[in-house]
């Protein structure tokens, strides 16, 4: 391990899908690093390479997925050479997940104490009974009302919401280090979205477990993360504290997502989706993936792949736009209201450099 | 669920009366009269037998008498073995063909579960198409060829089996492996799609991320979800395994149910093909009735709804 405060090292991870129509590259040289106790955001559009990102870390990726390069260290160990059985001593155990779908999650035919139970008998080596009895104390952390009258109920007799926190119930009952969160909220209405989130929080602290949470929407990222690793078509193109990347974005991609995000002061209306389609991975192209789409495309972002330029000691971003050389371009005026709010926020610090900085 | 029980029932005798009305028309379609010897016999002779049978009655009077006595119990007296009932020729026969039947049923059942679990687990493997091939197969070879098969190669070539009869267990194995061929394929086909299916669905992927080994995931969460609606299959599968013991009886010389029926109708015996017709349609619905019980009972997605929830 680079940093002793880091639970997972991600190196230069590279993922290609073999398919009938070729090789699709999900991954493109991915970096990064899960502190301790933190929680990271990786947010971006679908088909970014969030899941797969992340499976990997399990390593339960496709059957057709080859990892061409890099590495994963937790432990001092690379996951990615490691055996199935010693996989299977990982997952559910020191790395679990939540899945995006609480109704499709859990096991129809199987009691949900059951469900919660199997991961203590399998890695703890508990007794049936005694790991009924944990999942009993796990139903009460999660919330489920009257827990001993439940626990010998099926998932259908259960609410949406319901279900994903006995999913969570799953994936902590056995005091993970990390614990993957695929946009654990996004097939879930608004309000119940929000008790899911605080509930998280909430087990984070109790727990003492790094969260990886996966979403679309920068939306429910702000209360929730750290740090923020923003995915574009199989790359990680900005990354920075929650502050960094909500209210000093860089990339023109960061831009789109912040801007394509509904917040309580846009005042209506303003919203917009950015325009286009991510770039077919079978052929991804060459320089920076986002510039057929960006308004800030230069000649360059057609030829070359951008290097991270530093912003600050805890925030990057891979746009030739932060170039010495670069013209000076204005962002969106939603961004440069977001800049102004952060310069506020940073006053007693020496200034920022940013892309548009005079 | 009582009132659903009530109407399934209802439904049921319906279908019974249907069917023995059907297959009444049907005999007096079929060509040929139950009298044997007919040539050697004088016309008065000729009447008085039929009489004696009430087969000089007009066709509709017939009909009326044999559904009368249906609703009281008697399914009529056998033309070819005189003044034997019916219902004690099938009840004296039923023991071989009911052995014979849950013998198959019980090999092609758990034989078929386990080709097809390999085949789903091992999905477009070399196992994979062994398994389906064999099942192909199964469907494709009709029984009584595999009947023969099986007699002739095992039975008299290899002498490992009787060829024919019914005098011990020894016995029972040459026509249960024959009739169990089509149960077995028909399984595996099935539970092969369905657990192709489950093994995709999100809740196995998150048995995976548990860590839960590859035979946990198959034995605690894939195969319950997949044996369950295979208990649909049951009732079709019956149905074929009394066709099928038709035809293998009659080769494997079983004193069975399938094998008098044969014989029946080769003499045009009305009331014996009529009885047994009637018996195994009787048996069919029951076993459907029964499945759709089984199912409510077994998967506690639908467990409520049957109750009107
Ligand atoms: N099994 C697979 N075979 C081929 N392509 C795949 C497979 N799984 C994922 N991909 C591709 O990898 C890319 C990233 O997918 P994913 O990580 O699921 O995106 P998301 O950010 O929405 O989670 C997508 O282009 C997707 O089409
Ligand atoms: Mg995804």
């Amino acid at each position: 391990m680079e940093n002793p405060e880091n639970v997972i090292e991600v190196r230069n991870l590279e993922i290609d899908f073999h398919t009938y129509a070729g090789e699709v590259k999900a991954i493109r040289d991915v970096s990064f690093d899960l502190r301790k106790g933190e929680t990271l955001a990786i947010v971006g559009e679908s088909g970014s390479g969030k899941s797969v990102t992340t499976r990997s870390l399990m390593g339960l990726l496709a059957p057709n997925a080859e990892i061409k390069k890099g590495s994963i260290m937790f432990h001092g160990e690379d996951i990615i050479k490691k055996s199935e059985k010693d996989m299977q001593h990982i997952r559910g155990k020191d790395i679990a997940m939540i899945f995006q779908d609480p109704m499709t999650s859990l096991d129809p035919t199987m009691r949900i104490g059951m469900q919660i139970a199997e991961p203590l008998m399998k890695h703890k080596g508990l007794k049936k009974k005694e790991a009924i009895a944990q999942a009993l104390e796990m139903l009460k952390l999660v919330g489920i009302t009257n827990p001993e009258g439940r626990i010998n109920d099926y998932p259908y007799q259960f609410s949406g919401g319901m279900r994903q926190r006995i999913v969570i119930a799953i994936a902590l009952v056995c005091y993970p280090e990390v614990l993957i969160a695929d946009e654990p909220t996004t097939a879930l209405d608004v309000t119940i979205q929000a008790q899911i989130l605080d509930l998280m929080k909430d087990l984070q602290n109790r727990i003492d477990t790094s969260i990886i949470f996966i979403t679309h929407d920068l939306g429910v990222v702000a209360g929730m993360a750290d740090r923020v690793a923003v995915m574009y078509a199989g790359k990680i193109v900005e990354y920075g504290t929650v502050d960094e990347i909500f209210f000093n974005p860089q990339h023109p991609y960061t831009w789109g997502l912040l801007n394509s995000m509904p917040t309580l002061d846009t005042e209506g209306g303003s919203l917009s989706a950015i325009p286009g389609t991510p770039p077919d991975l079978l052929d991804p192209p060459v320089g920076d993936a986002f510039a057929a789409r960006s308004d800030y495309a230069m000649k360059i972002d057609t030829e070359k792949q951008p290097p991270f330029f530093k912003v600050s000691d805890t925030h990057y971003a891979a746009t030739w736009l932060l170039h010495p050389d670069a013209p000076k371009v204005t962002p969106p005026a939603e961004i440069i209201r977001r800049q102004k709010k952060f310069a506020e926020m940073q006053r007693p610090e020496p200034p920022i450099k940013t892309a548009t900085k005079e | 669920m009582r009132k659903y029980l009530l109407k399934r029932i209802f439904y049921l005798f319906l279908t019974l009366f249907i069917v023995a009305t059907v297959t009444f028309f049907l005999m007096k379609l079929m060509p040929g009269t139950p009298l044997q010897n007919e040539a050697k016999l004088t016309a008065s002779e000729k009447a008085s037998i039929l009489a004696q049978y009430g087969l000089d009655k007009p066709v509709w009077l017939q009909y009326f008498i044999y559904i009368g006595g249906i609703f009281k119990g008697s399914l009529g007296l056998s033309f070819q073995f005189s003044d034997q009932a019916v219902s004690y020729l099938i009840g004296s026969r039923m023991g071989p063909s009911m052995q014979l039947g849950g013998q198959a049923l019980l090999v092609g059942v758990v034989l078929g579960i386990i080709l097809g679990a390999i085949g789903a687990i091992r999905k477009d493997t070399w196992a994979d198409r062994v398994a389906t091939i064999l099942s192909i197969l199964g469907i494709a070879v009709p029984s009584f060829v595999l009947a023969i098969l099986l007699q002739y190669y095992l039975g008299l070539k290899l002498g490992l089996f009787p060829v024919a009869g019914w005098s011990g267990f020894s016995y029972t194995i040459l026509p249960t492996l024959a009739l169990a061929a089509s149960p077995l394929a028909e399984t595996a086909r099935f539970i092969r799609t369905d657990m192709v299916d489950v093994l995709s669905s999100d809740y196995i992927e998150l048995a995976k991320a548990k860590g839960l080994s590859k035979f946990g995931i198959v034995y605690h969460h894939a195969l319950r979800n997949s044996l369950i609606p295979m208990v649909t299959l049951i009732g079709p599968l019956a149905a074929a395994l009394m066709t099928g013991s038709m035809v293998v009886e009659n080769i494997f010389s079983v004193p069975g149910i399938g094998e008098q029926f044969v014989k029946s109708i080769l003499v045009n015996d009305y009331p014996t093909i009529m009885g047994v017709t009637i018996f195994y349609s009787a048996l069919l619905c029951l076993l459907l009735l029964l499945t759709d019980i089984i199912y409510g009972i077994i998967d506690p997605r639908i467990r409520l709804s049957g109750n009107g929830d």
